[in-house]
Order: structure tokens, then C-alpha cells, then sequence
């Protein structure tokens, strides 16, 4: 058909992708490997091959047998060219194979302890071995908001501060800053929950939310420098120049110019910030704890976290519980992933 | 008339104003150098009494015992099998994440159709968003019934290798599934960046292998790979310190046990992180010493290990930017 057209006027020609596979051989080949799915399907069911797994990797062997078998013909450049697509594809999909897994039981098993109320309600007068009606995870919810909303409050102007003076500043410590900044990256959480628990926790004489928070904040930081500091680099020159041309001086500069155009930017290294450390067990297991019941004050006393909820639930170990624990992870995963999604959003709104 | 103006001299003042600015921004910036020196020190001075007390034993012992319970012995405590543990389940975890890894990438980068490719890049953003501890629970309720499985399968045909014999024929909690765990961990780690530095790559030099008549792997081996080589590993680096400094999806999955063992399809393991959640809950004061040493030995392990790895990524960036 479109040839017809094309011939009819040659002077209008569409543009064409010779290289492109023709629709009818994307539909063989993908006929093909559904029949190959198939076929290790019966491989798996009549043989010891078993699970998932199991027909995962019958699948492959067949593939790959296959691609052996039929490109016979062809030169053997072409034939390594296409076993390497093959193993190439295998090896993404057994990369991604373990998160969709994740992402498949936290919603299929997290459903289970779900219920009306579940976000409101606390554990104070639930065991974990009650029906799942019952409690709930509002507690933990509370209290992981208060901790990781001072932790923003302390990291997000350090962090902002540091990624100017990585972009605007440039003294000569720029080298040593984004080293350091690295480097904290890599400090590890517990080691982290360790450093507050001799500082603060030792100094107060009780485990409290403040010291969590200040756990978060050691974690927190590198993320959000980084992330500001890339945001930062992105503003164009010419903007610096002009405000300067126009008399600025570089406070008003950096204040006026730069900071307003990468407000989105600088939000969404917040809340990268917020996704990378809402998550995080370890330190909050040395320095908040866990409480059963809804507490408001993370100036004394242990405070309540969707990790620690998750973790003690987990730990006690019967069925309820760990349908319970099940269910935290899924709250925790839904903050996570809408963060993300809004710091998308917000990225991208420029 | 026609003269040319003198070139003039460029210099910059700064107004007070200006000067405060700098000093506060400065000053900003520094916290993360006071923070990271604020926790050397204190781990260092909390953990001096521990180390003059063990000495080199405490890196290399297998005792540990707070001596609660019994007025008559003194407590004495060492990691040995820990710190060796550690370093077994995060070489496990970067064998086996490594290849994933760079498959992943390329396969995103260059053989995915790109109409999802977008979406791939969105998977594996998120994937990296996953709190370490939703590793754990699903690598202890989920995953470990298929670490079994193909544990016993490289029991039954491998045995004859060493590290693949085992004692009890138990499997679970071993410290080959919690290296598996935490592959699967890493790789969104390794993953990304692997990703970031081959869609660097110039795009010039791989139309020129085609050019010149080579297939896909062929322009992917000759200029891609090479030219993300310092990149990888300084992602593999980022991951392995990663890897080294978990605490929860380890803690969940490996059954922690004071002795050396080379056998990772057996049931007991080290690791330090796991080690200091396990013993924080109910330690004595001089254990609670102990266990910050054990912090530094593990602050300092991932830091080399970073330090090192941010080298790497920084060189390699640099050579791509110019």
C-alpha cells in the first residue's frame, strides 16, 4: 500500500526504516517465542524441573537451543551477534525478575492485613496475634512523618548550601566538599544509628525521636547535596552573567537568579531525600525504637516507624504478624513510590 | 584616533556582603566534612578502651561473651568470623551482580525496543528506591524457598568443590542466599550507573563501527564496553560498599554464628552490621563498646571502598565530559 503511494508521487516520499522489522516478523518471532514458552511449560510439568524458576530456565535453554539450531546459516559474526542479543536479553530479565517479584507479593501478601482503619488505628490494645481487623499501623505512619520532617527541615539547607558552593562559590575546598559528600554516601546506616546512639542518645539518657531524626539527617544529607548540586549545575551561565551584568552582586545572584529557576529541582532533591530515608531500619532500631502506641513528643521517649513496626512484627514471627509486617512494607512502598512520582511530576514541571 | 584600547585587567571584589554569603555557604558545605570527622572521632574515642583491651584479637577472634550471667569470668569479644562473613556475602553478591548488572544495562540502553525504554529507566529508579528491608522480609518469606532449591542443586552436582559442601544438608539462611539477597539489593545500584556511563558513550564512534560493517555486539565490544570500563567498576565499588555496610536484608535472611566457615551453602554466616543489631538490644556497657568498634571496622571497610569507588567514577566522568 504505501509503496503504491509512494511510487504515485516520488517528489513526497515518507520516511521509511528499512532496518526496522516488518510487522509480520515481529509476529513470527514472537509467535515463536510463546510457542517456546509453551514448551517449556510441558517441560516443567512432566519433568523435575519445577516452579517457576525452573520453567524460566527451560525457557532459556530452549531459546537458546533454538537460536543455535536456526542460524546455522548464517556467517558467524551474525550468529554471535544474535546468541549475544539472546543472553544479553536473558540476563536483563533475571536482573529484573527478583523486583517484579517484590513489588508482586508486597501487594499480594501486604493485602491480607489490610482493613478499614488500618492507617489510623495503632497496636496499644492489639497483640500482633489478633484478628487482622484489628490495629493498625497510624502510630508508626505519625511517627515516621515527625522524624523525616525534621530530618528535612536540618538537611535541606545544608544541602542546598552545600550545592551552591559547589556551584556558585567554587572556593577552593570544591574538590574536598564533593569528595566528602561522596564518601557519606557510603557510610552505612547502622554505622550511622551508632554514631547518634553514643552522641545523642547518650547525652539525653533516653532513646527519642529527635535522635532518630538526627540518625536520618546523617543519611539524608548526601542525597540531598547531590542531588541539589546536579539540579544546580544544569543553570546555564549566561543567567549568572546577565544578573551580574545587571549589577548584581553574586548573594543577590545566587538568591534572586539561580535559586528561584531550580526551586522544582531543589524539591525534588528533598524528596529524593525523603524516599532514600524513610525506608531505613538499622539506625532507627538503636536510636527511636518502636512503640505500640500513637506518641506525638520526639523530644523524649521511643517513637513509633513503619520500618520498626515492620521489623518487630517480622521478628515475632507468627502468621498474623507477619501478615501484619507484610502490610507495613506495602505502606511503606506506596510513600516511597509516590514520592518518586511526585518528585517526577516536579522535576519535570520546569 | 584609531588607537586599540589597552587590555584591561580582570579582577573580582567582593562586597561585604558578598563575603558574608561565601563564609555562610562555606560554612554549609563543611557540615558534611564536621559530620563525617565528628563520627571518625567519636567512634575512634568510644571504641579506644576495646581495641587496648583485645588488641589484633578483636579483628581475629571467634569468643564473644558480655560475661552477664557469670561474675567469675571477663567478658571478652572479637569478630573474627564476622568481618570474614561480611566480606564473603558481598563477594558472593557482586559475582552474581555484576554480569546482571552490565546485561541489564546494555540490554536497556541498546536492544530494548524504545518505546519502553523509558518506562525500564523509570523500573529501575524505583527498584533503587526499595528500603533495604522489603529485601529482607522478601528474602527470608519468599525468595529463600528458591535459594534452597538451587542450593541443593549445587550441592548435588558441586560438591566436590569445597565452598559448596555443607555440613547439614539444611540450606535456608545460608550465606549464598543472603549474597543472592543482596545481588538482588545492588543491582539497581550497579544497574544505574552502568546505564548512565554507556549512554554516554559517543554515538559517532558507534556509527562508525557500523560503518565499517561490524554487527550490534561487535560495535558494543569494540567501543562501548571499553569506554565504559571505569565506569562499571566504580559502580560495582558504590555497590560492594553498599553490599559490605547492609544491615537488615542481611539480618533477616542469615543465621549469625562466632565461627569460621568457608562452607556458604551452610546455614550460619557472619556479618558485622548484622552483629551490632543482634547484640545491641541487651549488651552490657562494655559490650556496647565493643560494638561501636566493630563500627569502625566496618565505617572504615565502606569508606576505602568509597573513596575508592568515587575516584573511579569521578576520573571516568571527567574523561567523558571532555
Amino acid at each position: 500500500m504505501s509503496t503504491v503511494e509512494q511510487s504515485s508521487n516520488p517528489m513526497e516520499a515518507t520516511p521509511q526504516k528499512p532496518w526496522a522489522r516488518r510487522p509480520d516478523e515481529v509476529r513470527r518471532s514472537t509467535l515463536k517465542l510463546a510457542a517456546a514458552a509453551v514448551v517449556a511449560l510441558v517441560v516443567v510439568l512432566f519433568t523435575g524441573m519445577a516452579g517457576f524458576d525452573g520453567w524460566a530456565i527451560t525457557l532459556l535453554v530452549i531459546v537458546l537451543v533454538a537460536t543455535l539450531v536456526t542460524s546455522r546459516s548464517l556467517s558467524s559474526k551474525d550468529r554471535k551477534n544474535l546468541l549475544v542479543s539472546v543472553s544479553i536479553t536473558a540476563l536483563a530479565m533475571l536482573a529484573f525478575l527478583p523486583w517484579l517479584s517484590i513489588l508482586f507479593s508486597v501487594v499480594t501478601k501486604g493485602y491480607q492485613a489490610l482493613h478499614v482503619g488500618y492507617l489510623f488505628n495503632d497496636m496499644r490494645v492489639t497483640t500482633p496475634d489478633d484478628e487482622l481487623s484489628m490495629g493498625g499501623v497510624g502510630h508508626a505512619i505519625v511517627g515516621s512523618l515527625i522524624m523525616v520532617a525534621i530530618a528535612t527541615v536540618v538537611t535541606m539547607p545544608l544541602g542546598i548550601l552545600s550545592g551552591i558552593y559547589l556551584t556558585e562559590v567554587r572556593g577552593r575546598l570544591t574538590f574536598l566538599v564533593r569528595f566528602i559528600v561522596q564518601s557519606m554516601a557510603g557510610v552505612p546506616s547502622i554505622v550511622a544509628g551508632l554514631f547518634v546512639y553514643t552522641t545523642v542518645v547518650r547525652t539525653m539518657g533516653e532513646y527519642s525521636g529527635i535522635a532518630g531524626a538526627a540518625a536520618l539527617s546523617v543519611l539524608m544529607l548526601p542525597t540531598v547535596s547531590r542531588t541539589a548540586e546536579e539540579v544546580l549545575k544544569l543553570v546555564p551561565d549566561d543567567l549568572r552573567s546577565a544578573g551580574y551584568a545587571l549589577g548584581a552582586r553574586q548573594w543577590r545572584t545566587a538568591f534572586m537568579v539561580v535559586l528561584p529557576t531550580v526551586k522544582s529541582g531543589l524539591i525534588t532533591a528533598g524528596i529524593l531525600g525523603v524516599a532514600r530515608v524513610i525506608g531505613e531500619t538499622a539506625p532507627l532500631l538503636l536510636t527511636s525504637l518502636a512503640t505500640n502506641g500513637f506518641a506525638f513528643n520526639p523530644f523524649s521517649g521511643t517513637l513509633g516507624s513503619l520500618p520498626t513496626y515492620t521489623f518487630s512484627l517480622l521478628q515475632y514471627g507468627t502468621e498474623y504478624a507477619v501478615a501484619r509486617a507484610w502490610s507495613g512494607a506495602l505502606v511503606l512502598m506506596v510513600i516511597v513510590f509516590g514520592l518518586f512520582t511526585i518528585a517526577r511530576r516536579v522535576g519535570r514541571k520546569k | 584616533m584609531n588607537t586599540v584600547p589597552q587590555k584591561r585587567e580582570m579582577y573580582v571584589t567582593y562586597s561585604r556582603a558578598d563575603k558574608v554569603f561565601r563564609g555562610v555557604v562555606t560554612a554549609g558545605a563543611l557540615t558534611s566534612l564536621v559530620v563525617l570527622g565528628l563520627i571518625a572521632l567519636f567512634l575512634v574515642v568510644r571504641s579506644v578502651d576495646v581495641f587496648r583491651t583485645f588488641g589484633v584479637q578483636f579483628l581475629t577472634g571467634t569468643e564473644w561473651n558480655n560475661a552477664a550471667f557469670d561474675e567469675t569470668i571477663s567478658p571478652e569479644f572479637s569478630i573474627g568470623p564476622m568481618l570474614v562473613g561480611t566480606i564473603v556475602v558481598s563477594v558472593i553478591a557482586m559475582v552474581v551482580a555484576v554480569p546482571l548488572s552490565i546485561g541489564g544495562a546494555l540490554f536497556i540502553e541498546f536492544y530494548a525496543p524504545k518505546r519502553i525504554y523509558k518506562s525500564l529507566v523509570s523500573l529501575l529508579d524505583l527498584a533503587a528506591a526499595i528500603p533495604s528491608l522489603v529485601f529482607g522480609l522478601w528474602g527470608i518469606q519468599v525468595f529463600t524457598s528458591f535459594g534452597v532449591k538451587w542450593s541443593n542443586i549445587l550441592y548435588d552436582w558441586f560438591r566436590w568443590i569445597p565452598i559448596f559442601d555443607v555440613e547439614f544438608e539444611n540450606f535456608g539462611r545460608s550465606p549464598f542466599v543472603s549474597g543472592l539477597v543482596l545481588a538482588a539489593m545492588v543491582v539497581p545500584i550497579t544497574t544505574s550507573v552502568a546505564r548512565e556511563v554507556y549512554s554516554r558513550t559517543p554515538r559517532d564512534l558507534i556509527d562508525t563501527c557500523f560503518a565499517l560493517g561490524s554487527s550490534k555486539w561487535g560495535a558494543i565490544r569494540a567501543v562501548v564496553l571499553p569506554f565504559g570500563k571505569s565506569g562499571v567498576i566504580g559502580g560495582a565499588m558504590l555497590g560492594l560498599g553498599r553490599a559490605l555496610g547492609e544491615t537488615v536484608a542481611v539480618f533477616l535472611v542469615l543465621n549469625l554464628s562466632f565461627r569460621y566457615t568457608y562452607r556458604i551453602l551452610d546455614s550460619e554466616g557472619g556479618n558485622v552490621a548484622s552483629i551490632i543489631a543482634s547484640k545491641f538490644g541487651e549488651a552490657t556497657d562494655f559490650e556496647i563498646q565493643a560494638l561501636i568498634a566493630a563500627g569502625l571496622v566496618l565505617f572504615v571497610l565502606t569508606l576505602i571502598v568509597n573513596m575508592i569507588a568515587s575516584v573511579i567514577v569521578q576520573r571516568s566522568a571527567g574523561r567523558v565530559n571532555r
